[in-house]
C-alpha cells in the first residue's frame, strides 16, 4: 500500500511549472537594468535552457526565481508565479520557507559552493534540521538515499568529509543532492559542470535528468555552452546583454536559429564529426549601463542596418513557440550546421618532426604520474593531450616546457637532446617554446600595462628594444585582435579572453617555434574559444608554429589538431591522426570519451 | 582526484609529532629570550654602582653583600649559566631591593594582572565579535557606518587618555560612582573590591575591541559574499542561522589571530593602564623594577611576559588549526 502511493507518486506528480512575467533587475539606486522583460515559462517537468556569454545576465536571471540578488542590486520589477503564488511579493518569512523546499538551486562554482568547514553530512541535512522536518534518523537516511541517488559513496566515512576532500566533480553531485534532498518543484542549475571534464560532466548532467524526470521537477539550466544544452534541454533561452534574445524548442533552436547572435554562438562551437573553421564573435558583451541603444547586439552583428541603432526591437513570435527580438528576422537567409566545415587535417601530409618524447616517465615525489609516454610535433602542425583531469595532460606539457623536472626519458628538439629543466636549456631554446598558462587570471600580473607584458619577452631574449619594441608590440597586438589603444591598460582591465590573447601575444613576442597551450580555452566563453582557435589556427597557418594543445575537449581537438595523443591514468592509450581516432576509434576509453562528450552534430 | 579521507588512529601520533615540534619551537623561542633579557639586563652597567649610588664609596659592606649577591666577580657566561639553573627550577632569585624571594614576591601581582588581562578578554571577545557581526549585517548602511566611525576614532585614542576620559566621568565630577585607583589592603587582591576592576578592563576593553572588531568585520564581509553564503541564502536557512553557523564560523579563524595579538600586547602593554589606576599588577611592578635598579625582578617579568606572549600565540594556532578542517585533515594525514 505505502510503496504504491510513494511509486505514484513519483509517477504522477505534478507541478504546475513556474512563469515569469516580465522580470527585471537594476543596480541599486539607480536605473540601470542588469537585465530586463525576462518573460519565460517552465512548464512542468521540464528543463529549459538559458545560455549566453559571460555577462549577459543568467545567473541574475536564475537567481531572481528565488527572490534573490546579489549585494549591489535589486529585483526592481517582475513576477516570478509559482502555484499561483507571485515569489516576488511573498512576504520574507515565506519566500525563505520556499527556497530550498520548492525552488531549489545549484551553484555556478564546484569549488567555492560548500562551506568549508561544515561536514558534508551536516550541510546535506541542515535545511531539514531547521525546518524540524523528520527525526534525525529519516534525516539521515535521506542524506544517504540522495547520496546514493547522485552515484556518491553514502557511508558514514564519506558523510564526515570536509569539501575540500572531494573532486570537483563530486562537489558538484553533493551540491545536487542537497538541492534535491527536500524535493523541490523547481531547480535552478548555475552553470553546474564548469570545469568538470566530460566524463563527469556527463555522469551529472544524466544524474540531473534522471532526478528531473522521477520527480516531475521543472528546471533552469544555466550555461554558456550551447553544445551543452543541446543534450539536456527541452527548450532554449538565448539572452544577450540582458534581455532574451531568442527563445525556442530545442530541435528549432538547433535547426532554424533565426538570430543573429545564436548563430554566431552556434558558429563558435566545434563539432565532434568534422573539423570547423570556428569563429568568434568580435568585441564583448556590453556591461549593464553601457549597452547600444537599438538593438543591443547592433555594434557586434554581421546583419546590422541603420535601423537596429535606432529602433529596439521587440521579442516577436516568429512561429508557435519561436520568439525572436530581430528587426531582420526572416530576412537574413537559413542557417547551415555545416556552415565553416573544413577538410580534416590530412593524416598522410608529410611530417617533419620538430620536437621528440620518447619514453617518459614522470614523477611528484616517489609517486609516478606518467608512464612511458612517447609522442612527437612536426612542424606547423598541432597536437593535442587529450584526457580526463588526473591523466597528466598538464604534467607531460610542463615537462616538456621544462616547468616541472622530475623526469625521466629523453626529449629531443630538432635532433638536440634538451636539458631537463628550462634553467638549464639554453636562451635560445627558452624563447623557441613557449608556454601558456590554462588560468590567464593568474598568469599575468595585473599591475603591469599590457605594453610591459608583451616586451618583456622581447627584451629578456635581446630581440627588440625601445621605439621598435613597441612597434612590435602594436603589431602583435594587432595579430590577437586588441586594439593598440589598450597598449597602456593594465591587465587586470581586461576580460578573460582579453587577457588570454595578451598571454599569446606574450609567447609570440619571443618568437617561437613551439607553443605550448595549458587548457588555454577551458576558463572561457565558448565565442572566445571560437575567436581563440580562429587566432591560432591563423598563426600556424602563417608562420608555421607548432603547437602542444592540452584540452580535455574532444570537440575542439577535431578542429584545432592534426594528431591526437588520448591519455589514461598516465599512459598513452590511443595516438594516430585525429580524423581516424575519432571516426574509427580502437579503444574502449576513447570511445566513452566520445560518447560523453556534448554534441550538437 | 580522490582525496584521502582523514585518517583517524594514526591521526594521533602525528598530532603528537605536531604539538611536540611546536613545544619544542616554544622553548627554544624561550631560551633565545632568556638570552637577550640577561644580555639586556647586564648591559645595563654597574648594578652595584646604580643601586648604592652616592653610598657606593662609602657603605662598603653593603656593597660587597650586593657584589656577592650578584656575582660581579664572575664571568658573564657563569652567572648566565646561573641565573638560567635557576629559571628552570623556578628559582628567580633575590630581589635587591628587599631581599626577599623574587617569586614570593611576584607571584601575586603577576595573578593580578592576569586576572585583569582575562577579565578583559572575557569582556571583549564576544563584545568585538558582536559589533562585528552587527555591523557586517547593516554593511555601508548607516549602522554600519557609524559604528566603523566610533571604533576608528576609538582605535586612535591612546589608552591612557581613553583611562582619564573614563575616570573623569565615573570617578569625579559627573558621576562618581566607581573609584579611580585600585585600593588594595596588604594580603587583599583587587578583585576583592570588584567596583575597583571596572574601570581597568573598560579602558583595556576600549583600546583593544576596535582592532579586534574591524579585523573579524572585514572577514565576516569577505565570506558573506562567499558562494557558500549565497547557497546557504538560497538553500533558504534563516539570516541569523546563516550569519553563526556559515560565515562566523570561518571569520573566527583571522578574530583569533587579532585577539591572540592582542592579548599578547595586554600582557606586556598594560603598563599604562595600571599605573594610572594604581594597580598592583606587573605593568606597575616593572617600573617599580626598572626604576629601583632590582635587576632580578626585572629578569623575572620579562620572563613572564616572554612566557605569556608565547604559550598565547601556541594556543592560537591551535585553535586556529583546529577550526580549519582543511589544516586539521593536512596534519592527521
Ligand atoms: N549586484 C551587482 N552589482 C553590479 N553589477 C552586477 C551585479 N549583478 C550583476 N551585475 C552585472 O550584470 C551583468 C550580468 O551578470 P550575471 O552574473 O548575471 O552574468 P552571467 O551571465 O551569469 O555571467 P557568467 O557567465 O560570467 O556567470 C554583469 O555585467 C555583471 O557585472
Ligand atoms: S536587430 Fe539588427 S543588429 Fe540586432 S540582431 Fe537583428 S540584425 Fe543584428
Ligand atoms: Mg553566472
Amino acid at each position: 500500500m505505502t510503496t504504491t502511493t510513494s511509486e505514484s507518486e513519483h509517477q504522477v506528480r505534478r507541478t504546475a511549472g513556474l512563469v515569469i512575467e516580465g522580470l527585471g533587475v537594476s543596480l541599486t539606486g539607480s536605473h540601470v537594468d542588469v537585465v530586463d522583460d525576462i518573460d519565460l515559462v517552465l512548464k512542468p517537468g521540464e528543463v529549459v535552457g538559458l545560455v549566453g556569454e559571460s555577462g549577459s545576465g543568467k545567473t541574475t536571471v536564475g537567481t531572481s526565481l528565488l527572490a534573490y540578488s546579489r549585494a549591489g542590486a535589486e529585483i526592481s520589477s517582475g513576477k516570478v508565479v509559482l502555484e499561483d503564488r507571485d515569489v516576488l511579493s511573498l512576504p520574507w518569512k515565506e519566500v525563505r520557507k520556499l527556497r530550498g523546499e520548492e525552488i531549489a538551486y545549484v551553484p555556478q562554482d564546484p569549488a567555492s559552493a560548500l562551506n568549508p568547514s561544515i561536514r558534508i553530512g551536516k550541510q546535506l541535512v541542515e535545511l531539514q534540521q531547521l525546518r524540524g522536518i523528520g527525526t534525525s534518523e529519516s534525516r539521515l537516511q535521506a542524506a544517504r538515499d540522495g547520496l546514493t541517488e547522485v552515484g556518491l559513496p553514502s557511508d558514514d566515512e564519506f558523510l564526515r568529509r570536509y569539501a575540500h576532500q572531494l573532486s570537483g566533480g563530486q562537489v558538484q553531485r553533493v551540491a545536487l543532492a542537497m538541492a534535491f534532498l527536500p524535493k523541490p518543484k523547481v531547480l535552478v542549475l548555475d552553470e553546474p559542470t564548469t570545469g568538470l571534464d566530460v566524463t563527469t560532466q556527463k555522469m551529472v548532467l544524466d544524474t540531473m535528468a534522471e532526478l528531473c524526470r522521477t520527480y516531475g521537477v521543472s528546471a533552469l539550466y544555466v550555461t554558456h555552452d550551447l553544445a551543452v544544452v543541446a543534450n539536456i534541454a527541452d527548450r532554449v533561452a538565448v539572452m544577450y546583454a540582458g534581455q532574451i534574445a531568442e527563445l525556442g524548442p530545442r530541435d528549432t533552436i538547433f535547426a532554424n536559429p533565426s538570430h543573429p547572435y545564436t548563430r554566431a554562438l552556434l558558429d563558435s562551437i566545434p563539432h565532434l564529426s568534422q573539423a570547423r573553421a570556428l569563429k568568434g564573435i568580435p568585441g564583448r558583451t556590453p556591461s549593464p549601463g553601457r549597452r547600444p541603444d537599438g538593438c543591443r547586439f547592433n555594434d557586434r552583428c554581421a546583419f546590422v542596418v541603420d535601423r537596429c541603432r535606432t529602433e529596439v526591437p521587440a521579442l516577436r513570435t516568429v512561429a508557435p513557440e519561436h520568439e525572436v527580438r530581430c528587426h531582420r528576422v526572416g530576412e537574413i537567409g537559413t542557417w547551415d550546421i555545416n556552415i565553416g566545415t573544413v577538410p580534416d587535417a590530412d593524416p598522410d601530409r608529410p611530417r617533419e618532426v620538430i620536437l621528440s618524447v620518447e619514453g617518459l616517465n614522470v614523477f611528484y615525489g616517489r609517486k609516478q604520474v606518467v608512464h612511458d609516454v612517447t609522442f612527437d610535433l612536426a612542424k606547423g602542425e598541432v597536437v593535442a593531450l587529450v584526457g580526463e583531469s588526473g591523466s597528466g595532460k598538464t604534467t607531460i606539457s610542463r615537462s616538456v616546457g621544462g616547468l616541472h623536472k622530475e623526469w625521466t626519458g629523453s626529449l629531443t628538439f630538432e635532433g638536440r637532446e634538451l636539458a631537463r629543466s628550462a634553467r638549464q636549456r639554453s636562451a635560445e631554446d627558452r624563447r623557441r617554446m613557449q608556454y601558456i598558462f590554462q588560468n590567464p587570471y593568474l598568469s599575468l600580473n595585473p599591475r603591469l600595462t599590457i605594453e610591459q607584458i608583451i616586451k618583456r619577452p622581447m627584451e629578456l631574449f635581446g630581440l627588440a628594444k625601445g621605439k621598435e619594441a613597441t612597434d612590435r608590440v602594436v603589431e602583435l597586438m594587432g595579430q590577437v585582435a586588441l586594439g593598440p589603444q589598450m597598449l597602456h591598460y593594465q591587465a587586470s582591465r581586461l576580460s578573460g579572453g582579453e587577457r588570454q590573447r595578451v598571454a599569446i601575444a606574450r609567447a609570440l613576442a619571443a618568437e617561437p617555434d613551439v607553443m605550448i597551450c595549458d587548457e588555454i580555452t577551458s576558463a572561457l566563453d565558448v565565442s572566445v574559444q571560437g575567436s581563440i582557435v580562429e587566432l591560432l589556427e591563423g598563426l600556424r597557418l602563417e608562420r608555421g608554429i607548432s603547437m602542444l594543445f592540452v584540452t580535455h575537449n574532444l570537440a575542439l581537438v577535431r578542429s584545432i589538431a592534426a594528431r591526437v595523443e588520448i591519455l589514461q591514468a598516465g599512459s598513452v592509450v590511443e595516438s594516430g591522426p585525429v580524423a581516424t581516432v575519432m571516426d574509427t576509434p580502437r579503444e574502449e576509453y576513447t570511445r566513452t570519451l566520445l560518447s560523453n562528450s556534448p554534441r550538437i552534430d | 582526484m580522490e582525496v584521502a579521507p582523514p585518517k583517524g588512529r594514526s591521526g594521533g601520533a602525528a598530532w603528537g609529532l605536531w604539538l611536540a615540534r611546536r613545544l619544542g619551537l616554544a622553548v627554544l623561542t624561550l631560551w633565545l629570550v632568556s638570552v637577550v633579557v640577561f644580555l639586556a639586563t647586564a648591559a645595563l652597567g654597574d648594578p652595584v654602582r646604580a643601586i648604592l649610588g652616592r653610598d657606593y664609596d662609602s657603605n662598603v659592606a653593603r656593597r660587597q653583600q650586593l657584589e656577592a649577591q650578584l656575582g660581579v666577580g664572575d664571568s658573564i657566561v657563569s652567572r648566565y649559566v646561573d641565573w638560567l639553573g635557576g629559571l628552570v627550577r623556578g628559582d628567580f632569585g633575590t630581589s635587591l631591593a628587599n631581599q626577599l624571594p623574587v617569586g614570593t614576591q611576584i607571584s601575586s601581582t603577576v595573578a593580578n594582572t592576569l586576572v585583569l588581562v582575562l577579565l578583559s578578554a572575557l569582556v571583549m571577545i564576544p563584545l568585538a565579535f558582536g559589533i562585528a557581526m552587527v555591523s557586517a549585517h547593516y554593511r555601508r548602511k548607516r549602522p554600519d557606518t557609524v559604528i566603523q566611525t566610533i571604533l576608528l576614532a576609538l582605535a586612535g585614542v591612546p589608552e591612557f587618555v581613553t583611562g582619564i576620559l573614563l575616570v573623569a566621568v565615573f570617578s569625579t565630577s559627573v558621576f562618581n560612582v566607581l573609584p579611580a585607583v585600585t585600593l588594595v589592603a596588604p594580603g587583599a587582591s583587587p578583585w576583592d573590591e570588584p567596583k575597583g576592576m571596572v574601570l581597568p578592563v573598560a579602558t583595556l576593553v576600549v583600546a583593544v575591541t576596535p582592532y579586534v572588531s574591524r579585523i573579524v568585520r572585514a572577514t565576516l564581509l569577505e565570506v558573506l559574499d562567499s558562494d557558500y553564503v549565497e547557497l546557504a541564502r538560497l538553500k533558504g536557512i534563516p539570516e541569523p542561522v546563516v550569519m553563526r553557523k556559515h560565515a562566523l564560523l570561518n571569520a573566527i579563524v583571522p578574530g583569533i589571530q587579532v585577539i591572540a595579538l592582542q592579548l599578547a600586547w595586554l600582557a606586556g602593554g598594560v603598563v599604562l593602564v595600571e599605573t594610572l589606576f594604581s594597580y598592583p599588577g606587573v605593568g606597575k611592578q616593572l617600573v617599580d623594577a626598572v626604576r629601583n635598579h632590582d635587576v632580578p625582578v626585572v629578569q623575572a617579568l620579562s620572563m613572564i611576559i616572554a612566557g605569556v606572549y608565547i604559550v598565547v600565540n601556541l594556543v592560537a594556532d591551535l585553535l586556529s588549526i583546529l577550526l580549519t578542517p582543511r589544516a586539521r585533515t593536512a596534519i592527521s594525514s
